[in-house]
């Protein structure tokens, strides 16, 4: 992502301290620079830009308040006023806020897409947010107790109309016995003596209550769903409800929530409270489904550490993890400098087409090449075993140690051209005058290369080289398309193979292949993650000013 | 002078942020005062939204138009990719941006309820007009949860030029394809499954297991899954695991052969047999194979019972709009022309008994596929079934290359699957 956008606005109209462009500027040299009277037409384009970019900028955070003013979202409310105001004040002012122009873009991305990212997978790391507990409590009471509701067996249908009197649903239905019937959540079904019925037989009214027309219904639908109708004073008798405003059916609650205790209790009488790790469970351990998020503290960090499901099988993919990626980086590396040393020797011929041949795999997409390659490598029908190796059945992708060598081969094929452009990149701009200044010494060419070409070539690309480090240390898409991490160890239970990365675990794990998902205990392995990067990368760059020195 | 043309720049700002505001809500009031007048409850919009995938989009369209006729509330049909829709559902649904309706296999089912993102509903008398099998693919709990419109399952299809009678038993199967391999240099296998090198294929073997009387989970009386009762590992499977590998020995069954390989192969007249599901079935009749489809061949004696997979209409548990829901699905979506409409479409044989007799009296191959189909077992939903394919396929992947003791094998992965349930 670049973090250098700017809009057509941060061309401004005048700039302090440094002369105003164009012919006028003559006249202004040496003295204090002052805002400029006249508009040009290009200034002129830019501050209507500016100003048209702005006022829909408001126009969307005004409306998006009036949405959540109606939620009662407050606190993202003040952020919304204080980020609106701060960009019109900065982009509205002139002088002393100029940094802030250039600046706000690239720091309001960075908010949205790294740091919010950042902050809200940690916060996932300290929930048990995942199958099972996905949702908020209100949602899951209100969810076991729908699910709760059974209609009584073989019990008859009501043909229905919801009827309303002094602003209380009720409905108007057929008994079976052929009565007519009203009643609303709190009086039971009495017989009504004058009922209107239209054609089908259907009592569409009922003195002193007023039908709800289509529309009313579809404006009132959650009333209508929640509206329950007790049969008689006996509430073991059941309730009508309906679902389409139209049909309604007797049912019972196997199953009831008690505000006051906050607890649910079955027909059996058996109790279920809230056992504090965010779902519903009796005595003796049986649990209401579903739970709900609640933060856990740090659980899923000590169960990625404790579990022996978990902790044998990530020190090994985090060793591999290691491998993989410095392998990747070294053998990429190497290819690509090759490649690139011989291509940029002057007497080469045919440079562009060899060049536009080398860095052909750079074009393709990484998850196509890697389907493409599970084919090439199938042990039987594929290209590599039938044609280049006459039928012999090696196991590329089923063998481990295979496995890992065709995933690093593969990961090479794909990664060599970047690794060419930017040594091509590095060698055409070292000075030429080195070089032979070496050779009159009497150094060489492996001298020359190994002495001045390659750590003056360090200079510019370690940092590429631990950026492609980290790309690697994530490098998902090779290993999910080639093997799915697998093949599967055999010592746990999770679906967690030999060639399986972290971030591949990871998403295993968030995406439940092996079992539920659990984003919960994903994110607390995500920052694992990040730490690790982030403290290989550190070491790294403070590693690399070393090499700066050299120039 | 400073001043004034900078307020002048705040001022026109103010005033195109209040134009962009009108503009874009005017619509908004003139739709929303009318129902907000007539209801003391915050409206809700008029707006059903489902999720559904691109195949079945134009079906549902006419449908959906007919429904804004008749209710005055529109439908809006969001296209998503169908192999993560699950996932989306389950994450979008408590944050309230989920859809009021989604069509999904039923074997998602489980997951749904255990993450409380559906809602039951009553199908009332429409339940008697749909096959059993699919309102029991729906149920869950005891709950119905979905309308099903259609019924899937693998049969096996025979190329009749190769072999022109119908096989007793799968032993029989083998043996005529392996005459067919002898008799015809062009055909090169026996039998064709579509598999896996990397893992196998549990879905379309489970036919050839449940001929052995091996099932994945107990089932209890009303077709539903007990999912504390694990019976993979049980005599019956390692007799099948037993089979596995002297089919994988003898080159019945070939781990390499991936899906795309197999119906390549016999759509070049390559096998005389191959087990797969009607979806495959189009392109074998265009590439000029002339097939029959045969019942399933029982490997084990007892009758070979292939999982069913149900598609369904789903109502979400934070819908706003489940009287329209409802009834969209019940009134309309439950009808021989949706029904036929779908099926049209999907080519998967309908759900509701009515549409299915008028599309298997005109398809002879529908009234096969859902002939076969009543033997079947739906799928489980339950969401401990995600944890058993990996090890499941990957026991009999191992056999399929004929690596290890068949019982040792297969006992493994249940108990590996056991300890996941756990």
């Amino acid at each position: 992502m670049s973090q250098h956008e700017t809009t057509a606005t941060d061309v401004a109209p005048s700039r302090p301290g440094a002369p105003a462009p164009g012919p006028a500027s003559a006249s202004d040299r040496g003295r204090r620079p002052r805002p400029p009277r006249r508009i040009e037409s290009g200034t002129m384009v830019a501050l209507v830009t500016k100003i048209v970019l702005l006022g829909l900028l408001d126009a969307v955070a005004a409306f998006a308040i009036v949405v959540m003013v109606g939620l009662d979202m407050w606190l993202p409310i003040v952020a919304t006023v204080v980020a609106t105001g701060l960009i019109n004040w900065i982009y509205l002012g002139r002088g002393t806020r100029l940094p802030g122009k250039y600046l706000v873009p690239g720091v309001a991305f960075l908010l949205v897409f790294q740091v919010f990212v950042v902050l809200y997978s940690g916060y996932v790391a300290f929930t048990n947010y995942g199958d099972g507990h996905n949702g908020s409590k209100d949602d899951a009471i209100a969810a076991i107790s729908r699910a709760g509701l059974d209609r009584v067996p073989d019990s008859p249908s009501y043909p229905v109309s919801v009827v309303e009197k002094d602003g209380e649903l009720g409905l108007l239905g057929q008994a079976p016995d052929g009565d007519v019937v009203v009643g609303t959540s709190d009086e039971p079904l009495t017989v009504v003596d004058d009922p209107t019925l239209n054609s089908l037989g259907v009592p569409t009214g009922a003195p002193g209550w007023t039908t709800l027309s289509l529309s009313d219904v579809l404006g009132r639908q959650g009333e209508v769903v929640d509206l329950t109708v007790p049969l008689s004073e006996d509430p073991g008798d059941g309730f009508l409800r309906t679902d389409d405003a139209s049909t309604a059916y007797v049912y019972r609650s196997a199953i009831v929530y008690d505000e006051a205790t906050d607890t649910f209790t079955d027909g059996d009488g058996v109790v279920y409270t809230d056992d504090g790790e965010g779902e519903f469970a009796s005595a003796d351990g049986q649990v209401l489904r579903p739970g709900w998020k609640i933060t856990v503290g740090f659980e899923n960090f000590e169960r990625a550490f404790s579990d022996p499901q978990i902790s044998g099988p990530l020190l090994r993919v985090t060793v591999w993890t290691f491998a993989f990626a410095i392998l990747s980086v070294a053998t990429t590396f190497a290819l690509g400098l090759f490649l690139a040393t011989v291509l940029n020797h002057p007497r080469m011929r045919g440079v562009k087409v060899y060049r536009v041949l080398v860095i052909l795999p750079y074009a393709f997409p990484a998850f196509l090449s890697g389907l493409v390659w599970a084919g090439l490598m199938n042990p039987e029908f594929g290209f590599i075993n039938q044609v280049l190796l006459g039928g012999a059945e090696v196991p590329w992708l089923t063998d481990p140690w295979l496995a890992r060598f065709s995933v690093l081969f593969v990961n090479l094929w794909l990664g060599y051209p970047y690794m060419f452009l930017v040594c091509t990149g590095a060698l055409q701009s070292l000075p030429g005058e080195l070089e032979e200044a070496a050779r009159v010494d009497g150094a060489g060419p492996w001298t020359v290369f190994r002495s001045i070409k390659l750590p003056l070539l360090l200079v510019s690309t370690a940092p590429l080289l631990i950026a492609s480090f980290a790309f690697n240390f994530n490098n998902f898409n090779v290993i999910y398309m080639l093997t799915r991490g697998w093949p599967r160890f055999d010592d746990t239970t999770l679906d967690i193979g030999s060639t399986d990365l972290l971030i591949t675990m990871v998403y295993k794990i968030a995406f439940g292949s092996g079992g539920a998902r659990d984003f919960g205990l994903a994110s607390a392995l995500s920052i694992l993650i990040f730490l690790l990067v982030a403290a290989v990368s550190v070491v790294a760059f403070r590693r690399t000013k070393s090499l700066e020195e050299i120039n | 002078m400073k001043v004034t043309r900078r307020t002048t720049a705040a001022a026109v700002v103010a005033l195109t942020a209040i134009t962009a505001l009108t503009a874009c809500s005017s619509s908004d009031d003139a739709a929303s005062s009318g129902s907000s007048e007539s209801a003391a409850a915050p409206a809700s919009d008029q707006t059903l939204t489902i999720w559904l995938d691109e195949q079945r989009a134009p079906a549902v369209e006419p449908i959906a138009e007919q429904f804004q006729a008749d209710t005055g509330i529109t439908v809006k049909s969001v296209v998503k990719d169908f192999s993560t829709v699950d996932q989306d559902f389950i994450s979008q649904v408590p944050t309230g941006k989920g859809p009021d309706i989604i069509v999904s296999p039923h074997d998602k089912l489980g997951a749904y309820v255990q993450n409380g993102v559906v809602s039951p509903i009553e199908l009332g008398d429409t339940a008697d007009q749909l096959a059993d099998v699919a309102v029991q693919a729906v149920t869950y709990d005891g709950d119905v949860y979905g309308l099903p419109y259609s019924i899937e399952n693998v049969a096996l299809l025979r190329n009749t030029a190769l072999v022109p009678d119908v096989a007793t038993d799968f032993d029989d199967v083998i043996a005529k394809g392996q005459a067919a391999v002898e008799a015809d240099a062009k055909v090169k296998y026996p039998f064709l499954l579509g598999l896996d090198p990397k893992q196998g294929d549990p879905y379309h073997m489970y036919p050839l297991q449940t001929s052995f009387g091996s099932s994945v989970f107990a089932q209890n009386e009303d077709g539903s899954y007990d999912a504390t009762r694990l019976t993979l590992g049980d005599e019956a499977g390692q007799k099948f695991a037993a089979a596995v590998k002297t089919w994988g020995e003898e080159g019945v069954l070939n781990a390499n052969i991936t899906g795309d390989i197999a119906l390549e192969a016999f759509e070049k007249g390559e096998s005389p047999y191959y087990l797969t599901g009607p979806w495959n079935v189009p392109a074998i009749k265009d590439a000029g194979i002339d097939y029959a489809i045969d019942p399933l061949p029982s490997a084990g004696g007892e009758p070979a019972q292939p999982f069913l997979g149900v598609n369904a209409f789903f109502i979400s548990s934070k819908s706003e709009n489940k009287v329209a829901a409802t009834k969209f699905l019940t009134d309309y979506l439950a009808t021989d022309a949706a029904q036929k409409a779908l099926f049209d479409v999907g080519g998967r044989p309908p759900a509701l008994t009515t549409a299915y007799d008028e599309v298997a009296a005109a398809d002879a191959d529908v009234k096969a596929f859902g002939d076969i189909g009543l033997d079947g077992v739906p799928m489980p939903a339950i969401p401990e079934m995600a944890a058993v394919w990996a090890d499941w396929g990957g026991a009999e992947l191992q056999l399929i290359k004929g690596e290890g003791d068949p019982a040792e094998v297969w006992t493994k992965a249940a108990d590996n699957v056991e300890s996941k349930i756990k």
